[in-house]
């Protein structure tokens, strides 16, 4: 057999000194930060009175009829709204780019609250998969339980569930908080870019696999750790937004903040490597 | 991407055609290539009934003489179930190429199941004391009236509306998948099996049928072979998690039961209500709250989960 490019390893391009640089890694602090969107308006966005509430029955409506009626009370002024009937449908409550108080009294379904942008919003119920997708900013406190692939992509503001979440939870995710108060399933924090996810619970299999950046806190068990997922040290800095951040929302970590396990990119994987793409094809 | 529902009443029967009807016309925007339901009604002691398709629906919109050969597999059917040592005691027709019998026979299933099915372009579609096994092109109310699902009591009840992906929009293609020769098991798949040649295989080689080239049929046959070899359904079902590869959230039901099985990735949703009276399981919350109007509580299985509740 001859010796080919793909009979070289990764362990043997080690020897040869390749895979040796470790990017430092890019943090949320740096690029995101919820507080810089708060100056952020769009030029379409209207201004609205947190004292003037409406109440939005969504029986009947279709979603996207649902999602008109919610700007049109936006554009007459309305800064409080509570959104009843939903219904469990999907895409409601989405591409909100305003300040709002938004209450929905029920549950949602797929796509629920995604692409939001400033909105304060609280489900009294369960949210389906893809709650608050690509969320940039503002607050969504879910009271029940989530599906899948929650929070994936969001890149600011807070997201909280306070009961159970499926799995792939902040899959993507490029900054901001997802907070969780009961369980989370398989490949959470999957392909994690930035921002901090704190699970009070159990997390599934795989946690934080093939993240980048950003950080994960756990409570309970940890089934297993991901591809290049290691744990890592909690600092006082971050107890103390931890203790912060779970008070915010009433939530307390089982055991106390202190014992969060800490979960961070461990910065092995190839896309942290300085090879050129014709010297990854030899190693991979 | 497929919609899968399931639901069971617990210590009493209700109305599952009209409920399941309701769960997959909900459940339409995700797939409105066909529709299938499973409905397991009291039946009658002693009795089997057996549903079964004469042929595709689209070969009786575009077939030449297809019009002609109906009548005659039909008599064909009714001449091999009598010499069989069956006795037809109702045979009535849904559409032009399905029908729903009603029979006494005390033989073996697989062999009047070869037997029916060796007749060109005959499927049993199900076959047992409860099961009811309807399934068609279109949305769920258009297959419900066109077989008279509604009024349909029973206990429990699995359907499918189906986005076809790797094999053809027919009906032998369509959900729920009986579980030949196994009176009374149908199954229905939501997901993607990457080894069902593999798995297909080496089935066949243990002498099971495949009717179609549809990935889910596999999980039936598997599920089919395992009973076979001894093991509950439970059990079928969490050796199915490990041998079975893509991935998958199927139900399967019984006679007397409804399971959930989801792969370890848990790539395809699922959202379970259980209450004292009632579980009920769809792709999607909006399914369930299709006969529930009020709001309640509901979670997602987690991966690798297999349930099985009773009826």
């Amino acid at each position: 057999m001859t010796t080919t490019a793909h009979t070289l390893t990764k362990s043997q391009s080690r020897l040869m000194g390749l895979h040796s640089e470790r990017l430092g890694g890019r943090t949320q602090q740096r690029f995101f930060s919820a507080e810089e969107t708060e100056n952020f308006v769009y030029p379409w966005s209207t201004p609205v009175d947190f004292d003037k509430h409406a109440d939005l029955d969504a029986a009947g409506l279709k979603p996207h009829e649902v999602n008109i009626k919610l700007r049109e009370l936006m554009k007459q002024g309305f800064g409080s709204i509570t959104l009843r009937n939903p219904g469990a449908r999907p895409g409601l409550a989405v591409g909100i780019l305003n300040r709002l108080n938004l209450t929905i009294d029920g549950s949602l379904g797929y796509f629920g609250c995604g692409l939001v942008d400033g909105p304060n919003i609280r489900i009294k119920g369960r949210v389906g998969w893809s709650c608050a997708e690509n969320m940039m900013s503002g607050t969504i406190v879910i009271e029940k339980n989530a599906g899948s692939t929650f929070g994936a992509a969001i890149r600011g503001g807070d997201l909280v569930c306070r009961g159970d979440v499926g799995a792939r939870t902040g899959i993507d995710m490029k900054g901001g908080t997802i907070i969780v108060g009961g369980r989370t399933g398989a490949f959470s924090g999957f392909m994690m870019q930035r921002g901090r996810m704190i699970v009070l619970g159990d997390a599934g299999k795989n946690l934080g696999d093939s993240m980048y950046d950003g950080t994960i806190y756990v409570g309970g068990k940890i089934a297993s750790l991901g591809v290049d997922a290691v744990p890592a040290e909690l600092t006082d800095h971050e107890r103390r937004w931890l203790t912060r951040k779970l008070d915010l929302y009433g939530l307390k970590a089982p055991n106390g903040v202190a014992n969060l396990q800490k979960i961070a990119a461990g910065k092995q994987l190839w896309n942290y490597d300085n090879l050129e793409p014709a010297e990854k094809k030899l190693v991979l | 991407m497929c919609g899968i529902a399931g639901l069971i009443h617990r210590g009493t029967s209700g109305e599952v055609g009209d409920e399941m009807t309701a769960m997959l016309e909900a459940l339409k925007h995700r797939g409105p290539d066909s529709t299938g339901f499973a409905l397991y009604g009291d039946g009658r002691p002693g009795e089997l009934l057996m549903r079964l398709k004469l042929a595709e629906q689209e070969e009786t919109r575009k077939g030449f003489d297809i019009h002609k050969k109906l009548p005659e597999r039909k008599t064909e059917v009714d001449r091999r179930i009598i010499e069989l040592g069956g006795t037809i005691l109702e045979a009535t027709a849904a559409t032009e190429y399905a029908y729903r019998y009603r029979l006494k026979y005390s033989g073996d299933n697989r062999k009047l199941a070869d037997y029916i099915e060796d007749i060109e372009g005959v499927e049993i579609l199900s076959l047992g004391s409860g099961l009811e096994l309807i399934k068609d092109l279109g949305m769920a109310p258009q297959v419900a009236g066109q077989y008279h699902l509604t009024g349909f009591r029973g206990t429990h009840a699995i359907g499918h509306t189906r986005m076809a992906t790797e094999s053809d929009v027919d009906i032998r293609s369509a959900h729920p998948f009986w579980a030949y020769p196994f009176a009374d098991v149908s199954v229905v798949h939501n997901g993607q099996l990457t080894n069902y040649w593999m798995g297909r295989r080496a089935l066949e080689r243990r002498g099971h049928r495949f009717m179609s080239n549809c990935d889910s049929e596999l999980i039936a046959v598997f599920l089919a072979d395992r009973v076979e070899r001894g093991a509950t359904l439970e059990a079928a079902m969490r050796d199915s998690i490990d041998e079975l590869d893509g991935v998958f959230t199927y139900l399967v039901a019984t006679s007397d039961s409804l399971g959930m099985a989801k792969d370890v990735m848990a790539a395809k949703p699922m959202v379970l209500y259980e209450s004292d009276d009632l579980v009920a399981l769809a792709s999607e919350e909006v399914a369930i709250r299709s006969i529930f109007p009020n709001e309640i509580d509901t979670f997602d299985p987690y991966e690798g989960e297999v349930r099985v509740w009773k009826a």
